[in-house]
């Protein structure tokens, strides 16, 4: 059975906010398995860290597997605690987004995150041996590639993931964008990503919508759509369907793709419903059709 | 004292023989194809290309490492297979790797082979470093461009292996290996392609106002005045809006020139192993000039004179230079 998994949360939401979410999530969303911790800039943490473990048992209860993920860019004292304190973990889950955490995980089981690079079958295949039992697949990866990782990842008995909704990780950075927005450093920053709960736009000098901006990581203005392409990817042995949380009704939207997935909603009545719940959003799907990740590639196959 | 190795870059047959006869301790190339960071049409060398050149290399005593950098997709990892076979093959020193199955790979089938961790790895704590040389033998590792230099000396105290880093060229902003927006507006990807804001995406159109726009696949990623120079369009230097930010300004970085040579002696002190100069896609008479002129400044600062740094200068007079994240953190 497919598994639809909710992705960590990558903007600076309040810890209010974040609470009333994940208590929505428990109650309502149907989704198997929900990824929290902070995994763009490790100064948001302490916001929100403390409502962990209620957050973690709130979601448990509520049938939900919980899975922990790493920082993905590692580089200052706090950081590299915050890592391996991760890392020392023995529940709930975790998975991993930097070598350093590999490395202070060692042989013990963990799930390979989406910025830890995971292309292709020999990379797989080592990191099983080193104890991976889950991979999420970068996003950037075309449909063809993502069937042949996804085969040798299930030949080692590994879970398999792919994101299908909300935007696009496409960079990080050792640099602030939102704190050079406002004329600030990282360091002084005074948090003002938590003014853009989905990323800050950026435009071209044409007025052409471009990117957005999340901190240290840049993302695409598109959110990617893969909701048609579930059951091919499912066909092709993606086992988890990763679902970002973005400033949109995300109960609805996990409501959503779980009707597709249960073939109780056709798919281009779906697409119709997600374009009417991300209201002003653009989609996207290139990257899964080895095109310019932008792209919106109408599907020959609707049926899931 | 560190032996400040200078690696220098070879596009070509004839910018490796430049490198090599400037001074060049080490040049770093690759093949033309995906498998390295610098997949450029008329860049890079053809297996037999690299073979004269390894022979004219270590005739002189030069080493050649051999970038295998980038991230094969699933499905065409025999490329890279067979890219780490022939440079074994033709006796390269040592090999620039980032992704785990092809280091992983070159551990098993060529056990004497030396690895390098490129800077593609984006691995910037000792304790990532610590993963690559327990588990594949990494004997040094490139760091990426993010770090002070009270960071890398202390970095340099808590791993067992080389440390270099770039000190002079282009500087990339984004985590290197960690960067999708080339993929994302023009179909090509800086991982698994090898290929960066791809010349032939890029098109310069006069507006009608006379200003020059420069585009990467159709996106406006800068504008310029009639007097402005127009710049290339790689997104990370390109000029948006913002809510915040109603006139364009540089969301990413300022389109600079990284240039380290006033903190050579400092880099040094930090044990810094080895120094690399961008540029595998610059002419010969560039790598000349910048490799000679780092030669004298390395000597120099080994024989225990200041350095004169005046042609180091010189060499980016008229571009904006930075020292970039190395001095000070406020550049995060």
């Amino acid at each position: 059975m497919t598994k639809l998994t909710l992705g960590p949360i990558a903007y600076h939401w309040s810890a209010d906010k974040r609470r009333d979410f994940y208590a929505r999530i428990a109650d309502e969303a149907p989704v198997d398995e929900v990824y929290l911790g902070e995994v763009i800039c490790s100064k948001r943490a302490p916001f929100h860290e403390g409502d962990l473990p209620t957050t973690i048992e709130r979601l448990e209860r509520a049938g939900k597997v919980v899975v922990l993920s790493s920082l993905a860019e590692v580089m200052l004292k706090r950081e590299r605690m915050a890592t391996s304190d991760l890392a020392a973990m023995d529940h709930p889950e975790i998975e991993i987004n930097n070598a350093a955490g590999l490395y202070a995980r060692g042989q013990r089981p963990h799930r390979i995150g989406p910025f830890m690079n995971a292309y292709n079958e020999a990379t797989i295949m080592w990191m099983a041996g080193q104890g991976a039992t889950h991979i999420c697949l970068p996003p950037e990866l075309p449909a063809e590639a993502i069937a042949i990782a996804a085969r040798s990842a299930r030949a080692l008995g590994l879970g398999v993931e792919v994101q299908v909704f909300g935007r696009l990780s496409l960079a990080v950075s050792a640099r602030c964008y939102h704190a050079r927005a406002h004329r600030r450093t990282k360091d002084s920053c005074q948090f003002v990503c938590a003014d853009d709960p989905d990323g800050m736009p950026l435009r071209t000098r044409d007025d052409m919508p471009i990117l957005r901006v999340n901190g240290i990581q840049t993302q695409s203005e598109s959110y990617v759509d893969l909701v048609p392409d579930a059951g091919r990817l499912v066909a092709d042995g993606v086992t988890h369907l990763r679902i970002m949380p973005q400033e949109v009704d995300m109960v609805g939207v996990t409501r959503l793709i779980r009707a597709v997935l249960a073939g109780q909603l056709p798919v281009a009545e779906a697409g119709v419903r997600l374009q009417e719940l991300c209201a002003g959003r653009q989609f996207s799907n290139g990257f899964y059709h080895g095109q310019a990740g932008y792209r919106r590639i109408a599907n020959a196959t609707l049926a899931p | 004292m560190s032996h400040a190795e200078l690696v220098c870059p070879a596009g070509t047959p004839a910018a490796l023989r430049t490198a090599v006869d400037a001074g060049a301790d080490a040049v770093y190339c690759g093949f033309q194809n995906a498998t390295n960071a610098r997949n450029f049409p008329g860049l890079n060398f053809t297996p037999d290309e690299l073979a004269v050149a390894v022979l004219y290399a270590h005739g002189k005593g030069t080493k050649v490492l051999l970038a295998l950098n980038t991230y094969p997709p699933a499905g065409k990892f025999d490329l890279w297979r067979q890219a780490a076979d022939l440079g074994a093959r033709l006796g390269v020193d040592a090999f620039i790797v980032a992704d785990m199955g092809v280091a992983d790979y070159i551990a098993r089938a060529h056990p004497q082979a030396r690895l390098h961790l490129s800077v593609q790895a984006a691995a910037s704590t000792p304790e990532a470093i610590r993963y690559y040389c327990a588990h594949f033998g990494v004997k040094r590792v490139v760091l990426p461009r993010i770090l002070t230099i009270p960071e890398i000396r202390q970095i340099r105290k808590e791993i067992p292996c080389e440390i270099e880093t770039f000190i002079f060229g282009n500087h990339g902003l984004m985590v290197e290996g960690r960067c999708s927006l080339t993929n994302y507006l023009t179909g090509q990807s800086t991982n698994m392609d090898g290929v960066c804001s791809p010349a032939s995406d890029v098109e310069y159109v006069r507006d009608a106002d006379g200003a020059m726009s420069s585009r990467l696949a159709g996106f406006t990623i800068d504008r310029f005045g009639p007097d402005e120079m127009a710049g290339y369009p790689t997104i990370c230097k390109g000029r948006y809006t913002a809510p915040h930010r109603p006139e364009e300004y540089y969301a990413f970085e300022e389109p600079v020139s990284l240039n380290l040579s006033r903190l050579l002696p400092e880099l040094i002190g930090a044990g810094v192993h080895a120094f690399k100069i961008e540029g595998r896609q610059r002419s010969k008479s560039y790598v000349r000039g910048v490799v000679a002129a780092f030669r004298q400044a390395v000597d120099d600062i080994r024989a225990g004179h200041a350095a004169n740094i005046a042609d180091l200068l010189a060499l980016t007079e008229g571009q904006k230079q930075t020292q970039g994240a190395f001095e000070t953190k406020k550049w995060r």
